[in-house]
């Protein structure tokens, strides 16, 4: 997922109207009427049904009793409609733990997903438009830990944090969820290409001063890439399993992925109670913010992806 | 986003202060200051209240918990489920290892006593009354909790194994519900070629089941003195399991299903698994997971491995223990004792926990529960005799919740594959000894 996403304009073409009439007829043709091709369109259409599956799966499931789930086709509805009830279920079952949950994941996400895309934003900028001793130094330790995965992290940072008495509290999901090495890494490519070093000396020429300049002239141009170092977090953040897993005994602060896990394994439990219908309610709603947030800000995404794929 | 950018400064700077504030105040690590305490202690600690954390996921201890902080209201209990066996077991060692975050009370099952026990994790709580308790419980739990020298938990529950089938299903086919696994090899062939969605029972490599067969078999493959250890599975009992299923794995008599997935429940629900062999706390889940199995399922003695014997063994069954790093251990001692000897005992049967107390094992009102789920059955009857029939001298390794990680590896690869059982044991035994080196045991076949 680089700033130079590839788009279908094939070398060459130029958007001058003059550059057009030079091309040939069918290059041109390929740029705004892209050819129509059976196999790749039948391809997308596999991927988009691979992808879509277990979301339309979870969507009817949520609406089965736990008795239909148990005895009924997955891919097809059965038995009463029990949405309301499961969604109304899922809500106040164990006291209403399943907000609380919602509510730290919530917070994690705030204060972890948002302190990293911050972080990166400051870093990738400051990287990419000053020069100062160690900053080779720095690339390369970036792109190492980009290799490195968090879930190799997580127990030496468990270690560390029951050295400072932070296990089983909130801070100790928040404050590895700040650093994320490949969102610094994008922002520094993206700050690149995206702020022309002119517009900064012309801020310094106007006497506006470094912080400044930084939140009035830099933060704007950088608004596709923050969007999307900030879904990248943010996804990471709510989707993080491994790393509450081991921090964090006490259910009430345990994010969703821990609690449905805990309901999960309530059937696996002796004497404990099957909520298969209640998990997966839970689920569908877990990823209805995600899938919310991805469309509000489809558009810079979008915007972001394609930068500087092509010369202005 | 942009417009928030402010705040986050102030967020990400609270997050270093608190870093920095707290690197200074690391927790007191975790010495052990093993028993000593008397009954007195724990009579006063109680008086004096606090403040206890307590890992567990039995669900029934949650209205013991309450009914414990009502009657002793300056004491606060902090019921956290930290995870099922395994989950729980890393966590603890985990949380000694970093020598903080330990439980005050942790829930342990009887075969990972030993190695929390063995690494002097527990606490001893032979002085503070824990002494009184013989014969307060049945036998084999007893025995249990008995590391070595010392108690180094209290027994919750235990699990005398029994045979739950499917009435209805065995009924739809006349087939007598077996009384010996050679009956049931029989049963599970019948059914099966009467109807070839329906299996006599699902398995596809579970460690907890295959040592309880053993065990019932008469098997002893684990001895542990001191730490020699012994590891054999080439004895009578352990080739009488091995033989017995490799039949069933070979002529496809069990359903490739894994215990406790969705689709066990699936099956458990639509007929298609006709039997279980569980232990003694299983009717609490077929209530909640297996709705359209009620009145369906009843339950009868395990199947024999010898004609007209009443042999019997343990599959899980559990104790709540006390870690070592435990710094409130009188207190944590103190209601240990409300909820598995005193009055925390009636409140779990009735939530419909199997005890390990004589007193409710050996009374006329527990016997005669009848189960609606059993279509009226007394159920309690059966799984008491089957707890007073446990075979004597079972013991479990050091290590046994390692050894049975690794046991879908080895014997788990007769299920799929053209490995035998006995190639299986064979295999698991290998590994295990090997393992048991490693740890700095003296282990030998």
């Amino acid at each position: 997922m680089s700033t130079s996403a590839t788009t279908t304009r094939p070398v060459g073409t130029h958007r001058s109207p003059a550059g057009r009439l030079r091309q040939p007829r069918r290059a041109a043709d390929t740029a705004r009427q892209p050819r129509r091709s059976v196999p790749l369109t039948l391809l997308t259409g596999l991927v988009l049904l691979y992808a879509l599956v277990p979301l339309v799966w979870l969507v009817i499931n949520a609406t089965k009793t736990q008795e239909s789930l148990l005895n009924s086709f997955g891919l097809w509805f059965s038995g009463d409609f029990a949405f309301f009830d499961n969604i109304g279920d899922t809500l106040t079952y164990d006291d209403g733990i399943f907000t609380r949950w919602l509510l730290n994941t919530v917070l994690y996400v705030v204060l972890g997903a948002g302190g990293a895309t911050f972080l990166a934003v400051m870093g990738g900028y400051a990287l990419a438009k000053f020069d100062f001793p160690g900053r080779r130094a720095v690339f390369a330790v970036v792109i190492g830990a980009v290799a490195v995965p968090g879930t190799a992290l997580a127990v030496p940072t468990f270690l560390m944090f029951s050295k400072m008495g932070l296990t089983n509290t909130p801070w100790a999901v928040i404050i590895p969820s700040l650093i994320s090495p490949f969102g610094l890494y994008l922002m520094w490519v993206f700050t690149t290409e995206a702020v022309p070093t002119e517009l900064l000396e012309a801020a310094r020429i106007d006497g506006a001063g470094e912080l400044r300049t930084f939140f009035r002239v830099v933060l704007p141009l950088l608004a596709p890439g923050i969007v999307t170092v900030s879904l990248f977090t943010m996804v990471a953040t709510w989707n993080n399993y491994f790393l509450p897993l081991i921090m964090i005994k006490d259910p009430d602060w345990y994010p969703l992925t821990l609690g449905l896990n805990s309901w999960n394994a309530q059937a696996s439990t002796v004497g404990g109670e099957a909520v298969f219908n209640l998990v997966i309610a839970g689920s569908l709603l877990t990823i209805v913010p995600l899938v919310a947030a991805f469309l509000l800000l489809q558009r810079y995404w979008q915007s972001g992806l394609a930068a500087g794929s092509v010369k202005e | 986003m942009m417009t928030t950018a402010r705040p986050f400064i102030r967020g990400a700077g609270l997050a270093c202060v608190l870093l920095l504030g707290l690197t200074a105040c690391g927790s007191s690590g975790g010495g052990a200051s093993d028993g000593g305490a008397s009954p007195d202690d724990v009579r006063a600690a109680l008086a004096e209240g606090g403040e206890i954390t307590v890992w567990a996921w039995e669900p029934t201890l949650e209205q013991v918990v309450e009914d414990f902080e009502a009657e002793y209201p300056n004491v606060k209990v902090n019921l956290v489920n930290a995870g099922v066996n395994t989950t729980e077991y890393t966590a603890l060692q985990n949380a000694i290892s970093a020598g903080s975050g330990v439980p005050d009370v942790v829930h342990i099952e009887y075969y990972a006593l030993s190695q929390f026990a063995i690494s002097d994790s527990l606490t001893d709580l032979t002085s503070m009354g824990a002494a009184d308790l013989e014969g307060a419980y049945a036998p084999r739990p007893w025995a249990a909790v008995h590391q070595g020298e010392g108690i180094h938990g209290l027994p919750m529950d235990f699990g005398p194994i029994a045979l739950y089938y499917n009435q209805d299903v065995f009924d739809e086919h006349g087939i007598e519900v077996p009384t010996t696994w050679q009956e049931y090899v029989e049963a599970g062939r019948a059914l099966h070629e009467a109807d070839p969605d329906v299996y006599i029972g699902a398995d596809t490599g579970d460690a907890p089941l295959s040592t309880s067969m053993i065990w019932q078999a008469g098997g002893r493959p684990y001895t542990v003195e001191g730490t020699e250890v012994t590891v054999d599975f080439t004895d009578a009992g352990s080739t009488a399991f091995a033989e017995t299923w490799q039949q069933l794995v070979d002529d496809d008599l069990l359903a490739p299903i894994t215990a406790w997935s969705d689709e066990w429940y699936q099956g458990l629900n639509d007929g298609s698994i006709a039997t279980l062999v569980m232990g003694a706390w299983m009717p609490p889940n077929l209530e909640s997971g297996v709705p359209d199995g009620a009145g369906s399922w009843r339950v009868a003695p395990a199947p024999q491995w010898e004609e007209g014997a009443n042999a019997s063994a343990e599959m899980g069954g559990s104790s709540l223990a006390i870690p070592s790093a435990s710094d409130n251990k009188e207190l944590a001692y103190a209601f240990l004792d409300y909820a598995l000897a005193g009055d925390g005992v009636q409140t779990r049967v009735d939530a419909g926990a199997f005890p390990a107390a004589t007193a409710i094992l050996d009374s006329e009102e527990f016997l005669a529960t009848e189960f609606a789920y059993f279509g009226g059955q007394r159920a309690n009857e059966i799984f008491a005799e089957s707890a007073a029939n446990i075979r004597e001298d079972w013991s479990w390794l050091p290590y046994q919740a390692y050894a049975n990680s690794i046991f879908n590896d080895t014997v788990g690869q007769a299920y799929v594959s053209h490995t035998t059982f006995a190639e299986g044991l064979a295999a698991w035994q290998a590994e295990s000894i090997e393992y048991g080196g490693q740890q700095g045991f003296d282990v030998r076949d």
